[in-house]
């Protein structure tokens, strides 16, 4: 049986989780173990933190945040937000994450995914992309429907800065270096909360063979069940509609039951 | 105490806290000779099949595992560490398992994703007692992580449905494993390990100092 896994993200600057739109107006939405054992009871599937401190001075705030986590939470979690090493991997590891999230250091050097695949296994690798939409060029956009002529860049730096590169075809690549997962953020639905962009879900679910979970938009349950359904989706993340208390991960999950999708139960 | 065998892969304190949160003495271990004094042994694994069968063997653990489930030891196998039981795996022909349990491991069924990552539902084989899922709830809900598991054996105490039955876990005595990651199955994970914990307390004269119902088992347990 195939089940859709419902992942809240949980953004944390300097040991708080934030929320915002689009990286700007952060306002502090809690300590985010409490938040992350909220959650676990609601029945969230997995979690993900995304450190997004500025500043490396607060790196070991992170590994305290997963350390008292893994003390009190016993389903995964995934953390991401500069990670740039082996030993920046094998920290949060050691402190009880399951998985770590690369993103603009794997662009940089893509031998980072296949050396911490070799070293822990690929299961514990997530490359997250970040992807902004842009007209095809030569070779790209080959699919066809509504994502045709349209291809996807690969941003990094939290979406500072352009990379040329196409995301689809980084997606197979970093599932064929040793990712074990991918984390696919549309840029021009994250934060806009109009749902996931569902055409490059779809690209990237049909010629990836690892796990995709999808996020970016999600601003009501139904963007979540055309993300599994349409989108192909492995998994579905969402933040703010948790976070702002609209809807708990059992109502998402009872949402998605409903529409057909099958879930475990919260 | 509980020994975690800690031979230098991937995250191994989920397996030490999740045994610590249902009330065991559990600990790391990494000195072979440490072993000897556990009443229970826990080998966890992540990743492929062939750098855990190494790295426990250059660590030295390996040895000391089996002289632990030779005497009889509560053992529990989890992921990787449940795989290595077996006599070898498709993954890496050349690297031997213990040999502990008979049976290879093999690849997933094709056209389905590989690996499977996500929960899954525990189908109890028929007329089959098992101490590790006493009291699991019906359905109980699970986490996987894998690409490979061992076959099905007259050992095989569960298994879960993905692209056909798929082993889930398997019993021999006091020798135990779980394909699926009860460290991270939430409350029915947690059970599991009490059954665990309680079998480690209730196995000869070396009974942990700690009870093992020193704290409440969080609700849904079943225990």
């Amino acid at each position: 049986m195939r089940t859709v896994r419902v992942i809240p993200c949980l953004d944390v600057d300097a040991g708080r989780v934030v929320k915002g739109i689009q990286f700007v107006d952060l306002v502090d939405a809690g300590d985010p173990v409490e938040m992350a054992a909220r959650y676990n009871a609601q029945g969230a599937d997995e979690l993900v933190f995304l450190d997004i401190t500025a500043s490396s001075d607060h790196r070991q705030t992170m590994v305290d945040v997963v350390s008292r986590t893994a003390e009190q939470v016993f389903i995964p979690f995934t953390v991401g937000g500069g990670v740039r090493s082996v030993e920046d991997a094998r920290r949060l590891l050691r402190a009880g994450a399951d998985k770590v999230g690369i993103n603009t250091a794997a662009v940089e050097r893509p031998e980072l995914i296949t050396e911490i695949a070799t070293e822990f296994g690929a299961q514990c690798v997530v490359v997250a992309i970040d992807a902004r939409r842009r007209p095809a060029a030569d070779g790209e956009g080959e699919g066809e429907g509504e994502g045709e002529g349209v291809a996807w860049e690969v941003f990094t730096h939290g979406g500072r800065t352009s990379t040329g590169i196409d995301a689809v075809h980084w997606a197979e690549r970093c599932a064929t270096i040793g990712a074990g997962e991918i984390l696919l953020t549309s840029m021009d639905r994250d934060g806009t909360r109009d749902g996931f962009d569902i055409d490059l879900t779809r690209r990237i679910s049909d010629c990836c063979p690892v796990p995709l979970i999808a996020s970016g938009g999600v601003g009501e349950l139904d963007h979540l069940v055309a993300g599994a359904v349409e989108g192909a989706a492995d998994a579905v993340l969402a933040a703010s509609i948790f976070h702002l208390g609209e809807f708990t991960v059992g109502e998402a999950k009872d949402h998605l039951a409903a529409a057909g999708v099958a879930v475990r139960p919260a | 105490m509980i020994a975690v065998l800690d031979y230098g892969i991937g995250n191994l304190r989920s397996a030490e806290k999740a045994l610590q949160h249902v009330g065991s003495d559990a600990r790391l271990v990494s000195d072979p000779a440490r072993v000897a004094d556990a009443d229970g042994v826990v080998l966890p694994g992540v990743g492929s099949f062939g750098p855990c069968a190494r790295a426990l063997r250059d660590s030295g653990l390996e040895s000391a595992a089996l002289d632990a489930i030779a005497r009889g030891t509560p053992f529990l196998g989890i992921c990787i560490g449940f795989q290595l039981l077996y006599e070898g795996s498709e993954e890496d022909p050349d690297q031997p398992g213990l040999g502990v349990l008979p049976g290879m491991v093999r690849a997933l069924p094709r056209g389905v994703k590989h690996p499977q990552m996500q929960w899954n539902v525990l189908d109890r084989v028929a007329d089959r007692e098992s101490g590790l899922l006493a009291g699991t709830p019906d359905p109980a809900w699970v986490y996987f992580v894998h690409s490979f598991a061992p076959e099905m054996t007259s050992d095989t105490t569960s298994t879960c449905d993905y692209g056909g039955p798929i082993t889930a876990s398997a019993e021999r005595g006091p020798l135990w494993g779980t394909q699926f990651h009860p460290e991270k199955s939430g409350s029915v994970g947690l059970g599991i390990l009490g059954n665990f914990a309680r079998e480690v307390a209730g196995a000869g004269p070396g009974v942990s100092a700690r009870p093992v119902t020193g704290r409440p088992a969080p609700s849904g347990t079943g225990s």
